[in-house]
């Protein structure tokens, strides 16, 4: 019989589920401005970027890899769109397909280093990372663009809702694509061919390819999705700030890591849900917003997600090493 | 003792004797390295008769080396323990910031002779208690909790540098007291002191690795956990060493970086915290642990240094010295990979 406490905090969907309403709740009942819609619909659109990016490395780290290089190919492909918007007046699309295009193909060239070179992924991203990030930096010198087109720096607001207490809610660009990239990545895991053979390939690679499964053809689609997701999120996060810098999402690899970490996915691969990573985002976006609302100093943020990264992990991990003594006491 | 039952114990041992060999054993693929130095090292002296083999640029060299250095022995051991420590960078910031702390803000300005070394040695003793409780905790949530150590260095690591920022207000500190200066700044017999240090703990290391029995422990949990347990070794024991180890070179790393930067903050040499991973994984560590040394390591890392120091000399920018960083890496590897296939092939026929 599972106990009460094994069943909440066995799957950890449920536990962040449980340390979320109970987040909400005291925050709520400790500051009246926590839990308005308008300050809902705030903290979404800041943890736009994370989402997208957690997105496509839940991707990776089910599949059994680690990729960090992805943040060098944000930052590269968002810088591609910028420019030839601005040098070349490309209009909207064009440019963010090539966003997109540069993203897989850099996402390819892991893929294939992995494949071919038969070293950890980590190693092969952390090499890629460091001469993507250094070419970039090289072919722009490190300079900004500021003036980006119309179409790509203004707000679009698809849905506008006065609260009573004059409060105004918006449904902005990058809530809309984090649906959508949530949705698309958590359908394409669960309904797919492809994603059911990501976790088959994640659970056991050698089991994998004995069934037939293109283990190459696999893992090219999954480190071209994040690739791709790293366009996106490199279009969005210039969209945000009115502005493409080549340094502005450099040093979120672990960042990004970690929220995909904290919902659930595990580092074995094989294992984790798209919900779990959106529910470990909302997590983190509600501890940081109702601790700026109690008045504790913004800079307190890390040691907070430090440990909701202890804590969650040493859960996780705990149960299983439990479960896993169960079943070799009940083996014997 | 019956020679009988000695000889039937050494049967018994054998394999592990065999393992302790192995790993005591010389060098094999370091020399596929040091061609790779000395290749690159005639190369930039071709490129630069005049500036690049001179005792100016080697000085030079050494006085950059070791802060990557101790970081990357830092990470190096708990890479062949088959774990990694993503909160050494955090860990030296943290523990130079309490020192500097000390140092800056409770040391009167004007002290002098005995009491200025009673300073010292308390704010080096308060660093080092720091790296030590660190490492101690790191290690029992490694070993206690059953956790993969990228998850709990990731989760320390975000820790480490939320209160280094939260204490700090993301402010440096500097302006230190003249001897801890000198570190990074005399030479004796033309080696800078900290490169000095550097050699002496690396050497210090590699007799650990090699020739003692926590050193050995260290490649066995490294190659199979369970086997280890299995075989009466406190793997928690030897994993809370791994992390206390690599948390101490922190600490000198820290003095190190004090003493060559004369400023402590919570965002100093981030940027390491990815090369150290490369910088042991061209050396020839297993990045799933097991194998490694410390000669490889250092090689490693005297090639990373002469790529830089050489691209400084052409006045290329530092952005394409971390992009060759990483294509050796990738050259390397590949190097590694077909000649493992081809002995292959010629093994089978």
């Amino acid at each position: 019989m599972r106990s009460l406490a094994e069943a909440i905090f066995g799957r950890t969907e449920t536990a962040l589920a449980a340390f979320i309403l109970l987040a909400a709740a005291v925050f709520s009942f400790a500051s009246p401005y926590f839990l308005t819609l308008s300050n809902a619909a705030d903290l979404v659109e800041a943890y736009s970027v994370t989402t997208i990016l957690a997105a496509g490395v839940f991707v990776v780290l089910v599949s059994g890899g680690i990729d960090i290089s992805f943040a060098a190919t944000a930052s590269a492909a968002q810088y591609l769109a910028a420019y030839v918007a601005t040098s070349y007046g490309f209009p909207a699309l064009p440019s963010i397909a090539l966003a997109c295009m540069l993203g897989i193909v850099l996402g390819s060239v892991n893929a294939l280093l992995t494949y071919y070179l038969r070293v950890a992924s980590i190693i092969v991203t952390i090499a890629t990372s460091s001469i993507y990030y250094a070419l970039l930096i090289y072919f722009t010198d490190g300079t900004e663009i500021y003036n980006l087109p119309d179409w790509w720096s203004d707000r679009i607001v698809f849905f506008r809702y006065a609260t009573n207490s004059g409060d105004i809610v918006r449904i902005t660009l990058p809530i809309v694509i984090m649906a959508v990239v949530a949705l698309v990545t958590r359908f394409l895991m669960s309904r797919t061919r492809i994603g059911r053979q990501i976790y088959a390939l994640g659970g056991n690679p050698e089991a994998a390819s004995r069934i037939g499964i293109n283990i190459l053809g696999v893992q090219l689609f999954v480190y071209g999705y994040l690739g791709f997701l790293a366009g996106i999120a490199g279009f969005v996060q210039a969209h945000r700030v009115h502005q493409a810098v080549p340094t502005a999402m450099v040093g979120q690899e672990l960042n990004v890591l970690a929220v995909a970490i904290l919902g659930g996915a595990t580092l074995s691969g094989g294992v984790g849900s798209m919900g779990g990573v959106v529910l470990g985002v909302l997590l983190l976006a509600m501890l940081q917003n109702g601790l700026n609302l109690l008045g504790v100093s913004s800079y307190f943020f890390g040691v907070v997600i430090g440990l909701a990264i202890l804590v969650s992990t040493s859960m996780t991990g705990y149960a299983e090493k439990r479960m896993r003594r169960r079943h070799v006491l009940k083996a014997n | 003792m019956n020679p009988d039952i000695r000889r039937g114990a050494r049967a018994f041992t054998a394999p592990l004797d065999r393992l302790i060999a192995a790993i005591r054993g010389t060098a094999t693929n370091v020399g596929g390295l040091l061609l790779l130095l000395v290749a690159l090292v005639g190369l930039f002296s071709l490129l630069l008769p005049e500036t690049f083999p001179r005792p100016t640029t080697l000085q030079a060299m050494m006085f950059q080396l070791p802060e990557l250095g101790l970081l990357s022995l830092a990470m190096a051991i708990p890479l062949i323990s088959g774990g990694i420590n993503l909160a050494i960078v955090a860990t030296a910031n943290q523990a130079g910031l309490l020192m500097a702390w000390i140092l800056t803000a409770l040391m009167p300005p004007d002290v002098g002779g005995p009491a200025l070394a009673l300073w010292l040695a308390g704010a080096l003793a308060a660093g080092l208690l720091l790296s030590i409780v660190i490492g101690l905790i790191t290690g029992v949530l490694v070993a206690v909790m059953g956790v993969h150590p990228i998850l709990v260095t990731l989760g320390t690591m975000t820790l480490i540098n939320g209160f280094s920022i939260y204490f700090t207000r993301g402010r440096t500190l500097s302006g230190f007291p003249e001897p801890l200066i000198l570190i990074s700044n005399e030479t004796i017999l033309g080696a800078p002191i900290s490169f000095i240090l550097f050699v002496i703990i690396a050497i210090g290391i590699h007799v650990l690795l090699t020739r003692m029995p926590l050193g050995i422990r260290i490649h066995m949990i490294g190659s199979n956990l369970e086997a280890t347990r299995y075989s009466g070794v406190d793997t928690r024991r030897v994993l809370v060493s791994v992390y206390l180890l690599s948390s101490l070179l922190c600490w000198v790393a820290a003095i190190v970086m004090m003493a060559r930067f004369n400023s402590a903050g919570a965002d100093i040499a981030q940027s390491y915290l990815l090369i150290t991973i490369l910088a042991a994984i061209l050396g020839g560590v297993d990045p799933y642990g097991g194998f490694g040394r410390i000669v490889g390591l250092f090689v490693a890392l005297c090639i990373l240094q002469a790529i830089s120091s050489g691209f400084n000399l052409l006045s290329l920018s530092p952005n394409l010295t971390l992009a060759f960083w990483g294509l050796i890496l990738l050259a390397v590897m590949g190097i590694k990979r077909t000649t493992a296939s081809w002995r292959a092939r010629h093994r089978s026929t």
